[in-house]
């Protein structure tokens, strides 16, 4: 039945050399666990991208319930957990994969230093990578403050003033990213909600799309 | 087909089929727990509208007088005060409550307001007009009665429930 419905659309569009262009590639022998174990270090990149995936897709459903606002954030958040069915799991699924998604990129990071991959020809991809590193941890403290609690808040009265203490800029940057020179309050909290589910998200998606065409184009560099 | 080899499951087979089978399984336990929290609306048990004090037995007479309840209405995390107006009185034996809301465009009705029609319910905003017991008069713009209350007495005090269409 399905390889009908395949063989009907393939016939049409020829759909076969498409997705075989994207996923039909022979693992090098030292990238595969199962010639050697101590491949799955290699892994890494491929489960921050799976992980990735469960952030967006937890993330989508949880805009469902939650509002960005000082008056319902903390109310709609206490809804969603404790009277929406599985509300405790998909707002976990959020909770733990954010801390998760650092620990592997860290971990892809430390991978791509070691075998020295970041070398030429692919120092660009190592720079787009730390690009992702960066957005990574922005998403990490501007989703830190939707849940709009005391540990949330004063969260982020702490990451702001670091952000105040660089010279020159830093005033400036404070103000631009809480919406008020003083108070952190009804502007910061929208303004954290539209740049971690708009912003952050779309830099993110480029910079990967970018990450993966490159390693595409020069492919996995060789073993050590 | 019914050679003995055949019986065999490939290398290549059992792969796609274990493959299929675990990635299947952890596609669904992410998967299925946000199309539950997604849909919960949908199977929220539908609350039984509460019946609503609204006035005395005595109060009542056989001419619609204008009611107002209030009660409270939970919407997820926001509670609020809802106010409705009935119009309601004791036809015989049984106590009828009409919704204040025209059939037409939802304006508010209300009963004898047009001098010209004294005991009919009469909208302003396009003259549509209703008999005592709600049935839109022909040739005026609403297309149905005005929608009913549930009744309930309870030791001399009247309740309603939810406005039901009439049709």
């Amino acid at each position: 039945m399905l390889q009908r419905v395949y063989d009907w659309v393939d016939e049409r569009l020829d759909i076969t050399p498409m997705w075989r262009d994207i996923a039909d590639h022979e693992v090098p022998e030292h990238v595969n666990p199962a010639h050697h174990f101590s491949a799955f270090v290699y892994c890494f990149g491929g489960l921050t991208f799976f992980i990735t995936v469960i952030q967006i897709l937890s993330g989508m459903f949880l805009t469902m319930y939650y509002v960005p606002d000082i008056v319902n954030a903390h109310e709609s958040v206490k809804y969603l957990q404790g009277d929406v069915a599985f509300g405790t799991i998909v707002r976990g699924m959020h909770h733990w994969g954010a801390s998760l998604v650092i620990v592997m990129i860290f971990l892809h990071t430390l991978r791509v230093f070691f075998t020295g991959a970041y070398k030429k020809p692919r120092e660009l991809n190592w720079v787009v990578g730390v690009l992702i590193f960066f957005v990574m941890l922005g998403l990490g403290f501007t989703g830190y403050l939707l849940p709009w609690d005391m540990k949330a808040y004063f969260a982020t009265v702490v990451g702001l003033q670091i952000a105040e203490s660089v010279p020159l800029v830093g005033t400036l940057t404070k103000t631009l990213l809480a919406g008020d020179p003083e108070i952190i309050g009804a502007q910061t909290l929208t303004r954290f909600f539209a740049i971690h589910v708009f912003f952050l998200p779309g830099a993110l998606l480029g910079l990967m799309a970018a990450h993966f065409i490159m390693i595409r184009k020069q492919g996995i560099s060789g073993p050590l | 087909m019914s050679d003995e080899q055949n019986h065999n499951v490939s290398r290549r087979q059992f792969l796609t089929y274990t493959l299929t089978g675990v990635g299947g399984f952890m596609a669904a336990g992410i998967i299925l727990p946000m199309a539950r929290f997604a849909i919960d609306p949908v199977l929220q048990a539908e609350s039984e509208g509460d019946m609503k004090a609204v006035t005395d037995v005595s109060e009542l007479t056989d001419t619609p007088q204008r009611f107002d309840f209030s009660y409270e209405q939970e919407d997820a995390w926001n509670t609020s005060e809802v106010t409705e107006t009935a119009f309601i009185y004791q036809s015989g034996e049984e106590i009828v409550a009409l919704s204040n809301t025209c059939t037409h465009l939802g304006c508010k009705v209300s009963w004898g307001s047009s001098s010209d029609h004294p005991n009919q319910f009469y909208c302003p905003c396009h003259g549509g007009r209703y008999e005592k017991d709600g049935t839109n008069i022909e040739g005026t713009p609403p297309t149905e009665p005005l929608h009913k209350y549930q009744v309930e007495v309870r030791e001399g005090t009247v309740y309603v429930g939810k406005a039901e269409p009439q049709v």
